[in-house]
């Protein structure tokens, strides 16, 4: 398999503190990778400089053979917008639009017409079984529904990497693990790449692997033969 | 809880007599449970015939003569094997897990990896049982959650004497 996307001795500090230490890790083409850890370990703080969010302070970020950490924030904030999908704990729709629209930004913002995008993001509503909803605003949906809406939001430019930022962290158990369920099937179809970053054991068992971050260094445990 | 095993772990730290081995086993592991001395006797008898300890010196008293053991080369491999090997990721082990850290601290091995050793496994067996409750039916999903809910307990307290690690290597080492 390929790597698509890898961080090599990652360093980055939130002023003085240090929150990464020289992380390294390896992402293969299709792969769900857990990114687990403890509180503070920095592993959100490792996922945002693999997605560009943010710049390390030293180390590269490689993603399809681009440095993101060299690139100008333009670059990088085009390279999240057509490459990148991302899912957050909290859904973060906005709550002006509709549940389509929310689905669609991100082709609108690609400079996709309205008339493809819609019809882009109504075919998501369908295959996560959001059927009926697309016309809610997120106060209107409930916390697994609004999830749901924000996987959609994430797979509909059909991004090459999908970052997902502890996204059950606010369901019950139950809703959580239908949002896994769908995301890594829709991951498994469409062959993205997911780096997931969870501090539960029973979500990072969708994953393919896991790495643990402690201190601010990636610790990934030998694969254990299937 | 292994006995032979753990007799054989606290040996690695010093040579030591059955009645101290006892008196450690009760400290640390007993959890008032004590170990009879027949059985202690009985297991260091067995692990002299394997070849895993010896009998280093033996020193008369009123009672019967004190045997000071020593563990050998092949005991100190058997603990080192089952120390860094992971236990099969089952329900209610903790116990063994227990004194795999407990033991790790007392000898100054590295106890931080074998429980990333051992989570590693445990998260192996979770996304087993994951996929079958993705792939099969609900009954299938059921079981199966009832083994995922029992292992993220195990989970949980690895995770926790992760961070007591420090805490822990104090309060067990002399």
């Amino acid at each position: 398999m390929t790597v698509v996307i890898e961080a090599r001795d990652v360093e980055f500090a939130f002023g003085q503190t240090p929150a990464l230490r020289g992380a390294s890790v390896a992402v293969e083409a299709g792969e769900i990778l857990a990114i687990m850890g403890p509180s503070g370990s920095g592993k959100s703080t490792l996922l945002h400089c693999l997605a560009g969010i943010l710049v390390p302070d030293a180390g590269e970020v490689l993603f399809d053979g681009i440095r993101v950490d060299a690139l100008a924030e333009t670059q990088r904030s085009s390279l999240r917008r057509d490459r990148f999908g991302f899912v957050f704990q909290f859904g973060q729709l906005v709550p002006e639009l509709t549940a389509a629209e929310n689905v669609a930004l991100p082709l609108l913002l690609s400079g996709v017409h309205r008339k493809q995008a819609l019809p882009r993001a109504y075919a998501w509503f369908a295959r996560l079984g959001l059927d009926g909803l697309e016309q809610r605003r997120s106060g209107e949906l409930s916390g697994g529904q609004a999830q749901r809406v924000a996987l959609a939001r994430g797979m509909v430019t059909e991004p090459q990497v999908l970052f997902a930022d502890e996204p059950t962290g606010a369901l019950d158990s139950l809703t959580g693990e239908q949002v896994m369920d769908l995301l890594v099937g829709a991951a498994r179809e469409q062959g993205t790449t997911v780096i997931l970053v969870t501090h539960e054991p029973r979500i990072a068992a969708y994953a393919d692997r896991e790495v643990m971050v402690r201190d601010g260094r990636v610790n990934a445990p030998d694969r254990i033969a299937s | 809880m292994s006995v032979p095993l753990t007799l054989l772990g606290l040996l690695e730290r010093e040579p030591s007599h059955g009645y101290d081995l006892k008196r450690d086993y009760d400290a640390f592991f007993g959890r008032g449970k004590p170990l009879p001395f027949g059985q202690v006797y009985s297991t260091l008898s067995r692990l002299a015939r394997d070849g895993k300890v010896v009998i280093s010196d033996v020193a008369p008293g009123s009672g019967p003569d004190r045997k000071r053991y020593v563990i050998t080369d092949v005991g100190a491999t058997e603990v080192e094997q089952w120390l860094t090997q992971p236990v099969d990721p089952e329900p209610h082990l903790q116990t063994v897990l227990f004194a795999k850290v407990v033991l790790a601290l007392m000898l100054d091995r590295p106890a931080a990896e074998y429980l990333d050793t051992q989570r590693s496994a445990h998260l192996h067996r979770m996304r087993e049982l994951t996929e079958i409750k993705r792939a099969g039916s609900l009954v299938d999903a059921l079981l199966a959650d009832h083994g995922l809910y029992h292992l993220e307990a195990d989970l949980r307290w690895i995770e926790m004497t992760g961070a007591r690690l420090d805490a822990l290597r104090k309060e067990v080492r002399r």
